[in-house]
This record gives C-alpha cells, sequence and structure tokens, in this order.
C-alpha cells in the first residue's frame, strides 16, 4: 500500500531481480538470496504480474506461458505439457483462458490471467501483483479477487501492490504501508481501518482544501455533446458523453484511469480525432479533424495542459525559451510571417518564470534539468498567460511536490474567478474535490454520475467510479439522457 | 517462348535467385530478433571476397566459403557490437557496414592482388562445381519431366541446395523450437523475454550471428559459384533487394523463397529480354529491373496488404525505465 | 538518480565529433600500415593534395560542394526526426530537371539557365523525397526503407531516360546532349586563376547559400521550430498543433531538393551533359557529413570540406603511393559514420563521466538537480 510514487513498484521490481538493490537483503524461506534476474526470482518460487502485461501481442495464450519456461530444445513437447497443466491450472484456481487464442485478440482481464497462469506454470509460490485493478473493469476486478482468494486457499503467498483502500481492506489478510521509500508500518487488516492505512500512507499531510469561495458560473464556455473517441488501436474509449462548461466555474472529471479520460481530454484539445459528437467552444463547433486540430482548437480560445507534460506538454530536449511558446509558435506576437522572434520568445519566457516563480530561473536550461513541480509551471504559465476563455487540464499535480502544488491551485483557483472556464481531469480525488465546482464521475467511457463536492462522500464517488450509481443514473447512461440534475 | 526458353530462364531464376534467399533468410533472424538490418548487402559484399581471395589462394572453393563466412560474421559482430550492446542506431550502423565493406573489400583486391580489385580468376577445385543429381542424364529423355529434372532441378551448385533447404530448417526453426519461439518474442517484447529471465541482447547476438553465416554463404556463392573471382561491387545491391523481399514476404520463410524466386525470374527476365511487349505497349528493361523495389514500395504503403515488421524492431533493448 | 549528466555544449559538439574521427583516422592507419604503407606519409600527401596547391584546392572544393548539398539533405530531415538515405537517389533524378531546363536555355545566357536549372533540379530533387515523404506520412511506411528503394527506382529511371529519351541518335556514349558554352556554370577558375583547371565552378555558391538558408530555416523560423519539434517529440508537435504529416512531407521535399543540388554542380558545372551515375555514392557521404557535422551548417560545412580534402586527396594518395587506392577513403567515411552515428555509447558514458569529475561548476549543478528533481 502507498502512494504514486511511494516506491512500490520499485521495492518488488527488485525483488523480482528486474533491478538489483543497492544495498540490504532478501531472504526466501529463511535463506538469504541475492536475486540478480528475473531468471533467479522465478527458481525461487517469486512470480510477478507487472502492471503493463509482459506479454507477445501477437503470440497465443500457450506460447506465452511457454515463453522461457520450455522443456527442451523442440516446442511441441513443451506445448503438449503446458496444455495439459494450464488445463490443471485453470481447473484448479478457476482461470479459464483459451489457450489457443492470440493475446491481442482476448480482453485485458483475460491478458490478466495469463499473467497469472505464467507465474503458476513456472511454480510460483509467492505471487506479486502490481496494481492489478487499475485496468480492469469491476466485474474483471471482482473475478480476480475470487482467483486471490482461491490461491490463497491453495496455500500461495500472495503480494498485492495498490494504492487503493477497499482493495486492501477486501481482500489481504495483513498490509504494509509504503511511504517515499520508507515502509512506515506493517499492520493485521482485520485490527486497522481505511482511516489509520489513509493517515500512514499519507503521513501528517499539508491541508488539500484550497481557499475558495463559491462559484459564480455565466454563460457556458465549453459544450460538448454525445462525444465517441477511438484510441489508437480502434477501439472506443469515451462512448457518448455530453456536458457543458460554464464561465466561472471548474468541472472535474474523476474516475479510476484508464476510463477515458485521456481520450476525452485528447479529443477536446484537439490531439485526437473523434468518431461522433460535437465540441462547441463559445457557440462555435471546433472542427478538430485532421493532425493539426490543437491549433485551430488553440485559435478559437482553448487552453490544455495535458496529463503528461514530458510526453506531451514540452519538448524536453530544448530550452526553457523554446518550450515557452510550444503551441503558439504560429502566434504574430513571436514574429511576422515565417521568422520566429526569438526576442520576443524568450521576453516571454521570462515573463512566464517569473510569475510562476519557475525555479532555476534560466530560459536558456534544458527543459530536462527542471524538476518535475518547476516543468509543471512552465506548461502552466505557457497555458494560462495568454487569456484563454476555457482550460482544460489533466493530472495537474502529477509527480509535484507539495509546495507547488498549493501554487499550481490557488493559480487554477484564480482562473475560476476570473471567469474562465475550467474543465479538470484527475485521478486523485482529494484534488477534484477541493478544486471542483461539479464533479462528474466517469467509467469505461461514460458518465455515470454527477456530485456536488460539497456534499457528496468519499464513498459516493468511489461507488461511482466502480461503475455503480445508486443516486443518479443506472450504468452506463451518458448525463445526456439523465434529464435534470439535482 | 517455346519450352528450352522457358526451361532455361527458370534455371537462370534458380541460379539469381540463391543470394537472394539466403540474404533474404539471414535479415530473418536479426530483424526477427528485433534488429533491422540494412547492412545486409556489405556482409555479403565482404564474404564475396574473402571467399574469393581465399579461394584464389588456397585453391579450395571450401576454404573460401569458410573464409567468406568467417569475415561476414566478423562484420556482422562489428555491427552487433553498435546496435545491440552500445545501444547505436541500427540503420546508421547498417549504412556503415556497407560503405566498410565496399571501401575494404576495393582497397584491399587492390592492393593484394593488383588486378584493379578484383581477386585471381579461380581455377578448378577453387570453385564450386554444379552437382548432377543421381539419374538426371538418364531421365534426361523423358518428355518435359526430364527435362525439367535435368536442367531445372540437377545441376546446381551446392549453395543453392543448402538455399532452399534453408527455407525448411529456418520455418522449423523460429515455429517449432524453443530458440525460434524465443528469437520472435524479442523481435516482438523483448521485456517480456526478459521478465521471463533470457538475455535479450545474447538472444540477439545469437540471432545476428546466424545472419553473419547465412550472409557469408550469399556472399561466397557470388565470388566462388557463380562468379570465378571476387570483382567489384560484386553483389551490386543484391541485400538491398533482399531487404526488399523480406519485407515483401512480410518475414516469413516460405513467402521469401517465393518472392526471392520471383525477384529472380525478373532478374533473368531482364538479362534475356532487351524490352518485352505488354499488351502492345514496350516495356523497357529498366522497368522490370525497377519492378522488385516499386513492388515492395507498394506493398509498404499497403496498396497490396500490408507489411508490419516486428514490433520492437529498430530498437534497442534497454533495462532500465 | 542516475547521475549522468549531459556534457558541456562545446564537448558535444566539437571534443566528440573529434574523438570519433581520430578514432576512425586511428583504424584507418592501422589498415594502412597492415598493407605495408606508412600512413603518416598518407595523411600528409593527402594534406597536401587536398590543400597544398591551387588545382588540388580547388578539387576539394568541389567535391565540397556536393557533400554539403547532400550532407544538408541528411540534416534537414534529421531534424524532423527522419532518416532520410535516399540523397544519391534524389540527387541524380534531379539531373533531369537540370539538363532540360540547360538544354532549353543553354542559348541564352547563364544567368538565366542556372537559376532556372537550380529550380528544376529541386522540384524533380524534391519531387524524388515527396514520395517517400508521403509515404510515411499518409501510409505509414518507413521512410528509411523506401528511400532505399528510390534509389534503385531512381537507378534504372535514369538508365531509361539517358538512353532512351535523352542521348541524341548520333552519340553512341549512354550520355545526353552537351549543354552550349553560354548555358554552363561558369568555373570559379575564370576569375581565379589559382583554382588552376579545377573544376569548382559557382555552384559553391549555391552550397553557401543553402548553408546559410538551412541555418535560418531551422533555427530562425516557425517552420524550422515545428520541424524541430516534431523531431524531438512527435506527441508534443501534435500537442502543439503541428500538422506532423504535412511536416512530413515538406520536410522530404526540401531534404530531397537540397540533394538534388548536386545536378547543378555536376551536370551544368563539371560534365556540362547527363551521364550515368554522376552523383557517385555523394548522397552517402552526406550521412557521414551530417553525422560529423552535428545537422548544424557550420559543422557540415567543415565536415564536407573534410571529405572533399579526403576524396581530393584520396585521388592523389593513389598516384603518389600505388600501395594505396582511394577506396581507403570510403574506408574512413564509413568508420566516421560507424563511430558517431551508430558508436556514440563507445566515447559518450565515459566523457560524461570525466566530465562530472573534473569541472566544478557541472558537478555543482548535478548535485543541485540530483536534489532537486527527485521526480521521474
Amino acid at each position: 500500500m502507498g502512494e504514486n510514487g511511494a516506491g512500490k513498484s520499485t521495492l518488488m521490481s527488485i525483488l523480482y531481480g528486474f533491478y538489483t538493490a543497492d544495498s540490504g537483503t532478501i531472504r526466501v524461506n529463511g535463506t538469504q538470496h541475492a536475486i540478480t534476474d528475473s531468471r533467479h526470482a522465478l527458481a525461487l518460487g517469486i512470480g510477478m504480474v507487472h502492471q503493463h502485461f509482459m506479454l507477445v501481442d501477437n503470440f497465443t495464450v500457450l506460447e506465452n506461458v511457454v515463453l522461457g519456461a520450455e522443456d527442451s530444445g523442440l516446442l511441441k513437447p513443451s506445448l503438449d505439457r503446458a496444455r495439459q497443466e494450464l488445463d490443471r491450472l485453470e481447473h484448479e484456481y478457476d482461470l479459464e483462458v483459451d489457450p489457443d487464442a492470440t493475446i491481442e485478440d482476448i480482453s485485458v482481464g483475460q491478458q490478466q490471467r495469463v499473467e497469472i497462469l505464467k507465474a503458476l506454470y513456472r511454480g510460483a509460490e509467492t505471487l506479486i501483483l502490481d496494481e492489478p485493478t487499475g485496468v480492469l473493469t469491476p466485474k474483471e476486478a471482482d473475478d480476480l479477487f475470487r482467483v486471490l482468494r482461491t490461491l490463497r486457499e491453495q496455500g500461495k503467498t500472495v503480494i498485492l501492490i495498490t494504492h487503493k483502500l477497499r482493495e486492501i481492506m477486501a481482500i489481504t489478510d495483513s498490509v504494509s504501508v509504503m511511504r517515499q521509500g520508507e515502509m512506515v508500518a506493517t499492520l493485521e487488516t482485520a485490527k486497522t481501518n481505511p482511516e489509520e492505512i489513509a493517515e500512514l500512507m499519507v503521513g501528517r499531510r499539508v491541508l488539500l482544501r484550497v481557499e475558495k469561495g463559491p462559484a459564480n458560473p455565466g454563460k457556458t464556455l465549453l459544450e460538448v455533446q454525445d462525444l465517441v473517441v477511438t484510441d489508437d488501436m480502434g477501439v472506443a474509449r469515451v462512448k457518448g458523453v455530453s456536458f457543458s462548461v460554464r464561465s466561472g466555474e471548474i468541472i472535474g472529471i474523476a474516475g479510476v484511469s484508464g476510463n477515458g479520460q485521456s481520450e476525452l481530454l485528447e479529443s477536446i484539445s484537439g490531439m485526437r480525432d473523434q468518431k461522433a459528437g460535437v465540441v462547441i467552444l463559445n457557440g462555435q463547433p471546433l472542427s478538430l479533424e485532421g493532425d493539426d486540430g490543437a491549433a485551430r482548437a488553440r485559435a478559437a480560445g482553448l487552453a490544455h495542459v495535458p496529463e503528461d507534460r514530458q510526453r506531451m506538454g514540452l519538448v524536453t530536449t530544448f530550452a526553457e525559451w523554446e518550450n515557452a511558446i510550444l503551441g503558439y509558435q504560429d502566434s504574430p506576437e513571436y514574429g511576422a510571417g515565417a521568422l520566429l522572434d526569438i526576442a520576443a520568445a524568450k521576453q516571454a519566457a521570462t515573463h512566464h518564470i517569473e510569475l510562476f516563480d519557475v525555479r532555476p530561473a534560466n530560459i536558456n536550461l534544458k527543459t530536462s534539468l527542471f524538476s518535475g513541480g518547476n516543468q509543471q509551471k512552465i506548461v502552466l504559465a505557457r497555458e494560462m498567460e495568454r487569456d484563454p476563455d476555457v482550460l482544460v487540464i489533466g493530472q495537474p499535480t502529477r509527480g509535484v511536490d507539495i509546495g507547488a502544488i498549493e501554487f499550481i491551485h490557488k493559480e487554477i483557483i484564480k482562473m475560476r474567478d476570473e471567469g474562465k472556464a475550467i474543465l479538470l481531469v484527475s485521478v486523485e480525488l482529494d484534488e477534484i474535490r477541493s478544486l471542483a465546482d461539479r464533479i462528474l464521475v466517469m467509467f469505461d467511457g461514460v458518465i455515470v454520475g454527477e456530485a456536488d463536492p460539497a456534499t457528496a462522500t468519499e464513498g459516493e464517488l468511489g461507488l461511482m467510479m466502480a461503475g455503480i450509481n445508486n443516486k443518479t443514473a443506472p450504468r452506463g447512461l451518458g448525463i445526456a439522457e439523465q434529464g435534470p440534475l439535482p | 517462348m517455346d519450352f528450352a526458353i522457358i526451361l532455361s530462364v527458370l534455371d537462370a531464376t534458380i541460379r539469381l535467385s540463391t543470394p537472394l534467399l539466403l540474404a533474404c533468410l539471414a535479415g530473418m533472424y536479426s530483424e526477427r530478433a528485433g534488429v533491422f538490418d540494412i547492412g545486409l548487402e556489405g556482409k555479403m559484399l565482404a564474404a564475396a571476397f574473402a571467399a574469393g581471395a581465399v579461394a584464389a589462394i588456397t585453391g579450395s572453393a571450401w576454404l573460401g566459403l569458410l573464409a567468406g563466412m568467417i569475415v561476414s560474421l566478423g562484420t556482422t559482430l562489428l555491427q552487433g557490437v553498435a546496435a545491440i550492446s552500445l545501444k547505436g542506431n541500427q540503420l546508421i550502423a547498417g549504412v556503415a557496414i556497407n560503405m566498410l565493406a565496399a571501401g575494404m573489400t576495393t582497397f584491399l583486391g587492390q592492393t593484394w592482388f593488383h588486378q584493379g580489385g578484383r581477386t585471381p580468376a579461380l581455377g578448378a577445385g577453387g570453385r564450386f562445381e554444379p552437382i548432377t543429381l543421381p539419374f538426371a542424364n538418364e531421365l534426361a529423355g523423358v518428355p518435359i519431366l526430364g527435362p525439367i529434372y535435368a536442367d531445372l532441378i540437377s545441376g546446381h551448385y551446392v549453395l543453392v541446395y543448402i538455399a532452399f533447404i534453408m527455407v525448411a530448417v529456418t520455418a522449423y526453426v523460429l515455429f517449432r523450437t524453443r530458440f525460434g519461439l524465443r528469437l520472435r518474442a524479442v523481435g516482438e517484447n523483448p521485456k517480456a523475454v526478459d521478465t521471463a529471465g533470457i538475455s535479450v541482447n545474447k538472444l540477439r547476438y545469437q540471432a545476428i550471428i546466424i545472419t553473419g553465416l547465412l550472409c557469408g554463404l550469399a556472399g561466397a556463392y557470388f565470388s566462388i559459384a557463380q562468379g570465378s573471382g571476387f570483382g567489384n561491387n560484386m553483389t551490386a545491391g543484391k541485400g538491398y533487394i533482399a531487404l526488399a523481399a523480406l519485407i515483401f514476404a512480410k518475414w516469413k520463410p516460405v513467402p521469401a523463397m517465393f518472392t526471392c524466386l520471383l525477384f529472380g525470374f525478373l532478374d533473368a527476365l531482364q538479362i534475356r529480354l532487351q524490352s518485352a511487349q505488354l499488351f502492345g505497349v514496350e516495356v523497357p528493361v529498366q522497368a522490370i529491373q525497377a519492378l522488385p523495389y516499386v513492388l515492395t514500395v507498394v506493398l509498404l504503403a499497403g496498396f497490396i496488404g500490408k507489411a508490419v515488421g516486428p514490433k520492437a524492431g529498430g530498437i534497442p533493448y534497454t533495462k532500465e525505465r | 538518480m542516475s547521475a549522468r549528466r549531459p556534457l558541456p555544449r562545446w564537448a558535444d559538439v566539437a571534443l566528440l565529433p573529434a574523438l570519433n574521427l581520430l578514432l576512425a583516422f586511428l583504424v584507418s592507419g592501422m589498415v594502412v600500415l597492415l598493407v605495408g604503407e606508412n600512413p603518416l606519409h598518407a595523411i600528409q600527401v593527402i594534406i597536401y593534395g587536398a590543400f597544398g596547391y591551387g588545382d588540388g584546392f580547388g578539387y576539394t572544393l568541389y567535391y565540397a560542394t556536393n557533400f554539403v548539398f547532400t550532407g544538408l539533405a541528411v540534416a534537414v530531415a534529421a531534424h524532423a526526426g527522419l532518416f532520410n538515405i535516399g540523397g544519391d537517389g534524389q540527387a541524380y533524378v534531379a539531373g533531369l530537371g537540370a539538363i532540360v531546363v540547360a538544354l532549353a536555355l543553354d542559348q541564352t545566357h547563364w544567368l538565366l539557365a542556372m537559376p532556372a536549372a537550380v529550380i528544376a533540379a529541386a522540384a524533380v530533387g524534391g519531387l524524388w523525397g515527396f514520395i517517400p515523404g508521403w509515404l510515411q506520412a499518409k501510409r505509414g511506411s518507413h521512410v528509411v526503407i523506401t528511400t532505399i528503394m528510390f534509389n534503385f527506382i531512381a537507378a534504372a529511371l535514369m538508365v531509361y531516360m539517358v538512353n532512351r529519351v535523352l542521348k541524341p541518335a548520333t552519340t553512341m556514349a549512354p550520355e545526353s546532349a552537351t549543354i552550349a558554352v553560354a548555358g554552363r556554370v561558369p568555373q570559379l577558375r575564370q576569375f581565379i586563376s589559382f583554382f588552376g583547371y579545377s573544376p569548382v565552378n559557382l555552384s559553391i555558391v549555391i552550397a553557401i547559400l543553402a548553408l546559410i538558408g538551412v541555418y535560418i530555416l531551422v533555427w530562425h523560423t516557425k517552420f524550422g521550430y515545428a520541424m524541430r519539434v516534431l523531431g524531438a517529440n512527435p506527441t508534443a508537435s501534435r500537442y502543439a498543433g503541428i500538422s506532423n504529416s504535412k511536416m512530413i512531407m515538406i520536410t522530404m521535399t526540401i531534404s530531397g531538393a537540397l540533394a538534388g543540388m548536386v545536378a547543378i554542380n555536376e551536370v551544368m558545372g563539371v560534365q556540362n551533359r547527363l551521364v550515368l551515375d554522376y552523383v557517385a555514392g555523394a548522397g552517402f557521404v552526406g550521412i557521414a557529413v551530417a553525422l560529423m557535422g552535428r545537422n548544424h551548417p557550420i559543422g557540415i560545412a567543415l565536415a564536407a570540406l573534410l571529405f572533399g580534402a579526403l576524396y581530393q586527396g584520396g585521388q592523389e594518395l593513389q598516384f603518389v603511393i600505388p600501395g594505396i587506392t582511394r577506396e581507403m577513403i570510403v574506408v574512413i567515411q564509413a568508420l566516421v559514420i560507424l563511430f558517431t552515428g551508430a558508436m556514440e555509447g563507445l566515447f559518450r558514458p565515459s566523457l560524461e563521466r570525466a566530465f562530472m569529475l573534473f569541472t566544478p561548476e557541472q558537478k555543482a549543478e548535478a548535485i543541485a538537480v540530483s536534489t532537486t528533481g527527485s521526480e521521474s
């Protein structure tokens, strides 16, 4: 248990021999071992299900199970034996998978089963699962937990890495909490409660509640109607979403990551084609077709702080000043005609750095050399300083230190109070609750419910994030079909 | 065209396809393992020179072949150090290898043999002789099938038979053995292989060693089977055609054989014809020469099917996040 | 946190290439030793041959002119993250544009014929770059493979064009008609007698203009900015509203057009007709030049001069030392590509470590960053 970045995955990767430890010892069944590589870990009976599956997409289930654990030089005997063994394991642990299906053709939940089967096939006694439910639907997660319970009954050890309290309480026998790379406590689950674990997990937290007055919403600036978006593989990730954002309000979109929020953001900001639906900005429908849709969205007054600043929002090999104009490079203030006015760009960069207190205050420094918080400030400064009508912002404080978080939150509130429409997407429920004026919960590509942050409890939101909404609409219905909201 | 001409064109097709096929299969091992190889040409050229030189000096075709394979292997390992161990750009490594081979073979050829970059012409024994298969002469008289057996199937160099046998061997190795499974896996998702406890780099080295040996066979074919001695730039871009064939065959052994036969046939055709008539329109011989490349581009563009290579191809494997 | 720090700029742009070049020379020197010749003597001969007298220097500049064009072609594409390996083919087909215009206008004046031919050569070379660009942008075909294929398609096309279309009925050799004197690009020796009989011509002015032009394009225009964003991070360029497909197509066209300028130097400045295979691998030298020159015009100018000197000096070499042929130069060139392009990992890590230890401000900065930047 631990927050994102607490060091859980790193610790487990060391156990699995993927990284080597700088110091310390590992004991398996009482004997000390220096686990040098994955093969060694496997031999000691340690199996791991990684967050990103280690499967070969165009191989069959059987081939993936056998890979690296073949009996002999020829494949046939191994495959035959694996087929029998798989059959046995499937029955023993109720893990049904078609051994001849190709990985790319089966669902994520099924792929995860293949990973578990892989470990069991190798005789794993200890099974490590790294954030196993992050990619699963609630139904699939239930199935997984059922399998994990069977494993426990059969005498296996299961280590579950997660940052979700609910899962810890539901299935574990004991829980160890990590914080900033340290193990802060190990408790028996039955003798503790969620509040205690949460406190251990975050430590004495800086108060996240942001000072903010009541929202003063004006006219609708951003309107999304029946949006359908597919991912790179052509799978629909946003399945008919409608909502609107008014000036002077912050709409927060909550949800477990991977439920279509990323695709929603990328689509509204013009980075991804939409299959159906419209995005209306200031009353004008946006044309986002083609691979330069982001330019048209910006021109219409939409600024975008992306979820992943290093992959999208910045060119980390560029100097800071070059990133200060990213997305606005064609704007006349950075040069008339074809030429780039470097002096103007540098001036803008200096201005941004002053306003957002970016450190070090060096516009010529390569962007990759700034810390996460300062990189985020560079992006925020660029997007906020151009006075956009609408700000679309994803994971504003991911990987950002506490001091910068407060600053960033204040800036977002400030923009709201200036009458901007803000769409905030975050997987941090706390962040959504403290910033948003209205919360929409997204699950499996649709908005499953709306909540008032002042009144909604964590439990209610959590249920909605899990796709269960007792209060408003049944699962799968978009907000548009729900009629008037309370 | 009468039967004899057809037969002789097909015979030439087999001869011209052989080095393509060997190089194409060579490339298949390396690219299936995730190492893009545009250096097939250079490795063949280096092997052709080494084979020609050693065969000329020793008078033994087999020693020549051995030398060709060793030099090709050495060249491959140099490329491997750059592309696998040092995690350099695989494409640039290939370009460098091609250029290095072109420069070194001509330079050493001229310095050692003083014949304008050629190695001395090979006498008997220095060069592979065609093999007559059993009963070829006896059956030659049988109508249709006789000449096909005697002229088309029999009477080729040993390397020709090796090449075609290698198709079956490669298909078996890639799809029926543990090594093949791992090799294909490492070209698709090296991390999956790593977490299964298998060394990615070791596997990739194993794959390119086979690539090197096969390129050695292909190169030797030019100088000590098809030709009698090495000549400047003797491989003449065949390594690139082999690469095209590999893509065209979508990295699969049996389609690779048919593609190489097709490209070999086009080559045989353009040698025989100066130009051809097609529906009353003259087709220049250059159009036939360019056809393999055009076909590959068309395929790559997805106009006929779609060629998608191994997913991890071209990316050096780094363990760190 | 990994303590790996980037090199200071001067080490990155000068020291590292110099070390790699040195290594290439050392290995080549060993090859020369292997064949029983003295490498130091060879270097002497090369340097004298390339710079020691007017004719030699003129030849050096003539080769360098070609290499500037092909080096820039590779570099421009590289800034957008594309590896254009088809400079040879683009330079080759561009000859069609150059010769058609030159023959049409050779009764007028070179002041008219040359600019017109430049446009035509750029258009044809650009087209030969555009097609792989279009295939990459719209159809997802890998530009490296398609440009290789286009080199061979160009070769076949040119044999056909020269033999069947451009060759006058009266000529036996596979070449076009000769350009009249009035339509040829003037030789520098017409103005500066120092250059003797060397073929260096006014195309070198185009090369200098191209160097300046590329510098402005890449670092001082909005287009160049967009190109570099695409090259550094294609996702960020999509985020920034840059049309990646359009950028790829335009960049490949510019790249092909730059390579096409080789045709002006060769067809209108040296051969005065279209002959077969006149590019003679200059497109591939361009890869070495761009790698060595770190894709920067100043670096490219210096690297082109270096390779020009090697090519000219190499010619000289085989006269003076019969044991060494000019192909030695191709070997050096290959080694430069290998060491600077594919084996960067050879020196860089140890150099980075060395700089970590020995420059105090680097050390301080590294410590500062590793304490503040504790995020992935």
